[in-house]
């Protein structure tokens, strides 16, 4: 049995692509090009490496076009318009799931294999497959999964699911993988050292919306040079002096407004969320846990359907929620679905 | 099994290729450029290839100056472009990249375009010589689709208002070479020969890319690879001896294939067969995406290639394709076929087969057993 086994060039999706061999599949190496020259994230030659030192074929895929046009530029349009977008839900769908999920189909392979912490199961009750959080909680990706569905999920084999970071370095180590100790990718690959407002103007120059900073009674503070620079809940290089410690509440991006306030005003306790999707049906609990960030505690919440939204009714308020983040709705440890905030509120 | 369908990407080297280069490697390892016995043996062997060459491509021995390959050689000859280049818009990057250059340069280059099937548009390659030009530079035979140019009749369209020169990379060893160019590159790899090395075959002054001791006349730099050279004249040796059959041959190998395949739905030929190398089906498929389409079928032991092999890994449309009007999807959805030494009929119908399974499963989207 043929599987195809997504390849980062990293040491998850190295281990992930021996595991796959030791379990008697044809593995079929397969790694996604995005970006133009090597990226930390993504370093295809060490990809193609550990696949000659596996005996896999290993094919690169070029999506360096419409990553950009994907994802890239969308999180720009995102910050433009004062959001805080994770690129990382979308890449993680359509630029790994997705072109897996067609190379599967292509090469008559059963498994679609990737170095991702999380887990997937049937539902001894009904047989669907469940996405479930990675055993070990501090690198738990199951928040970049949620838009996997069941078809996805019916193919996805997650083989470090069960296992802590330091055991996954141990088992590539023993199997003499060279990239057993390469060091962690950063968080967004196209994003070189965090600094998202060069990206943000690099991609869609001329485009940045300055304005004013006001306070939370509507006094104006300074002005800035553009929205972009700013995300819910910063409280560095605001650029202004309120004589007290004040973080950014809102970034109005018809007005160009961006207003602070003190940490109270962060607090949301409702959260409107659009673009759902669901692993399975949707959820007959209404008494779920939402987490807003990746590797964020999660809060327990009330769920609601509103026509193509969701409402989530918060049990302990979260700070610094902006619209753009994916809310990730679980049930324990099982994925149920999710989507990305529209509004919050108190 | 594993069934190579991809002879235009490169060939594997005959065994009397490899008998001949190991020969100089184990005997005639002298400098040619030296006095002494040992280079004389070298010089000899040089002289030798020089005229087997030369044979193959009808021109004069001192016509030939070996090369590292056609690249060198297209970007030898479009180095001496200082006003006006005409070319195509279905070359080789190892033309259209200088030519590209040039123009950054401030050089005027006119791309003359091609119609449906691949063929030079002659008015317009008349209208580009209004006002003369340096050179002429065109592809003889496509590299992706297999069209071949008509050499006489774009000779007589030019009529001597400029400088021809041929990139004859793929046309060598599979066409007859005719026609009245004044410059024709030509690359070993493609006949059976080795790679890293080819030639620049100059009726006429040719530009002087590489400087250095003044090997191959002063022309070309650089003690030549003399192993390469002598595998190189072995291919054409070959090419020369074997030319009628090997047409014949191919030709009945890839419309052996064509008949297989014309049922694929949508499947179409680029270009017209009686105008596309002998060895050389350039398919389009409806709905298919080339690059899985290639990689899937060499996990089904079949190698052959979407577009061009020089743009491996690169998901950007065939400029080729889309010159002769071809949609990006279109072009995306190509594949191309190339025959050669080592096929046979069985394997063709293996491929055949392959073909129709692989492409009815990822039509019904179910994976495999």
């Amino acid at each position: 049995m043929r599987a195809v086994v997504g390849m980062s060039g990293g040491v998850d999706s190295s281990l992930a692509a021996a595991c796959a061999v030791e379990a008697g599949f044809e593995a079929v190496g397969v790694g996604v090009r995005q970006l133009e020259g090597a990226s930390r994230c993504c370093s295809l030659a060490d990809a193609r490496r550990v696949c000659e030192e596996l005996g896999m074929r290993f094919y690169a895929v070029d999506r360096v076009d419409a990553f950009r046009r994907e994802v890239m530029e969308p999180f720009a349009d995102g910050y433009l318009r004062g959001q805080t977008p994770i690129p990382c839900v979308s890449c993680n769908r359509t630029f790994k799931f997705d072109v897996l999920l067609a190379r599967a189909r292509a090469f008559g392979a059963e498994r679609v294999v990737t170095g991702h912490f999380a887990r997937v199961d049937s539902d001894p009750e009904t047989g669907r497959r469940r996405l479930l959080r990675g055993r070990d909680r501090t690198k738990d990706q199951s928040y970049f999964l949620f838009q996997l569905d069941q078809e996805a999920l019916a193919r996805a084999w997650f083989p470090l699911g069960e296992m802590t970071k330091a055991e996954v370095r141990e088992a590539a180590r023993r199997r003499g993988l060279h990239t057993a100790d390469k060091p962690e990718s950063q968080e967004i690959c196209f994003v070189p050292g965090d600094d998202y407002a060069a990206v943000v103007e690099g991609l869609r120059p001329g485009a940045a919306r300055p304005g004013a900073v006001i306070d939370e009674d509507g006094a104006v503070l300074g002005r800035h040079d553009g929205i972009h620079r700013f995300t819910v809940g910063q409280r560095r290089g605001l650029g202004v002096a309120a004589g007290r410690r004040v973080y950014v509440t809102s970034v109005d991006a018809e007005t160009g407004t961006v207003r602070v306030g003190p940490p109270e005003a962060l607090e949301v306790r409702e959260v409107r969320v659009r673009d759902v999707s669901w692993t399975g049906e949707p959820p007959v609990t209404r008494r779920v846990e939402v987490q807003v960030r990746y590797r964020q505690e999660p809060v327990k919440a009330h769920l609601t359907e509103r026509g193509q939204e969701i409402l989530l009714e918060l049990d302990a308020p979260v700070s610094g929620l902006s619209a753009g983040q994916a809310a990730v709705v679980y049930d324990g440890d099982v994925v149920l679905g999710g989507g990305f905030v529209a509004g919050a509120g108190p | 099994m594993r069934i190579y369908l991809d002879h235009n990407a490169t060939t594997p080297l005959r065994p009397e290729v490899v008998e001949a280069m190991s020969r100089v490697l184990r005997e005639t390892w002298g400098n040619p450029s030296s006095i002494h016995a040992e280079g004389a043996a070298a010089r000899g062997a040089l002289d030798g290839a020089r005229s087997e060459v030369a044979e193959l491509v009808g021109a004069a021995p001192e016509e030939v100056v070996f090369t590292a390959g056609a690249t060198e050689a297209n970007n030898t000859v479009l180095s001496g472009v200082r006003r006006h280049l005409v070319t195509t818009r279905v070359e080789h990057p190892s033309v259209r990249e200088p030519a590209a250059e040039l123009e950054e340069a401030g050089v005027r280059v006119t791309r003359v375009p091609v119609d449906g099937d691949g063929r030079l548009d002659l008015v317009a390659l008349d209208a580009a010589l209004e006002d003369g030009a340096d050179l002429v530079s065109l592809i003889w035979a496509n590299n992706e689709t297999g069209v071949v140019q008509p050499l006489p009749e774009i000779v007589t369209c030019i009529a001597a208002r400029a400088p021809l020169h041929v990139d004859a990379t793929q046309a060598l060893g599979k066409i007859p070479v005719e026609g009245d160019w004044d410059f024709l590159s030509a690359s070993a790899h493609k006949l059976n020969g080795p790679k890293g090395t080819g030639c620049l075959v100059a009726r006429r002054d040719a530009p002087v890319l590489l400087r250095g001791g003044g090997q191959e006349a002063g022309r070309r730099g650089g003690t030549e690879n003399l192993a390469g050279i002598v595998g190189f004249a072995a291919a054409c040796a070959l090419a020369r001896k074997e030319a009628v059959e090997r047409r014949t041959r191919c030709a009945a190998l890839r419309d052996r294939l064509w008949e297989r395949l014309e049922k694929l739905p949508g499947a179409r030929r680029n270009g017209r067969p009686e105008e596309v190398l002998p060895n050389t089906l350039s398919l389009e498929l409806p709905g298919v995406e080339g690059d899985a389409l290639v990689q899937a079928l060499d996990l089904e032991g079949v190698a052959v290639s979407a577009g061009a092999a020089c743009h491996a890994g690169a998901v950007s449309a065939s400029h080729v394709l889309l010159a002769m009007g071809r949609t990006p999807e279109q072009a995306l959805g190509s594949l191309r076929i190339s025959v050669g030494h080592g096929n046979d009929e069985a394997q063709i119908d293996e491929a055949a087969e392959r073909i129709h399974a692989l492409l009815q499963r990822m039509a019904s989207g179910k994976p495999g057993e």
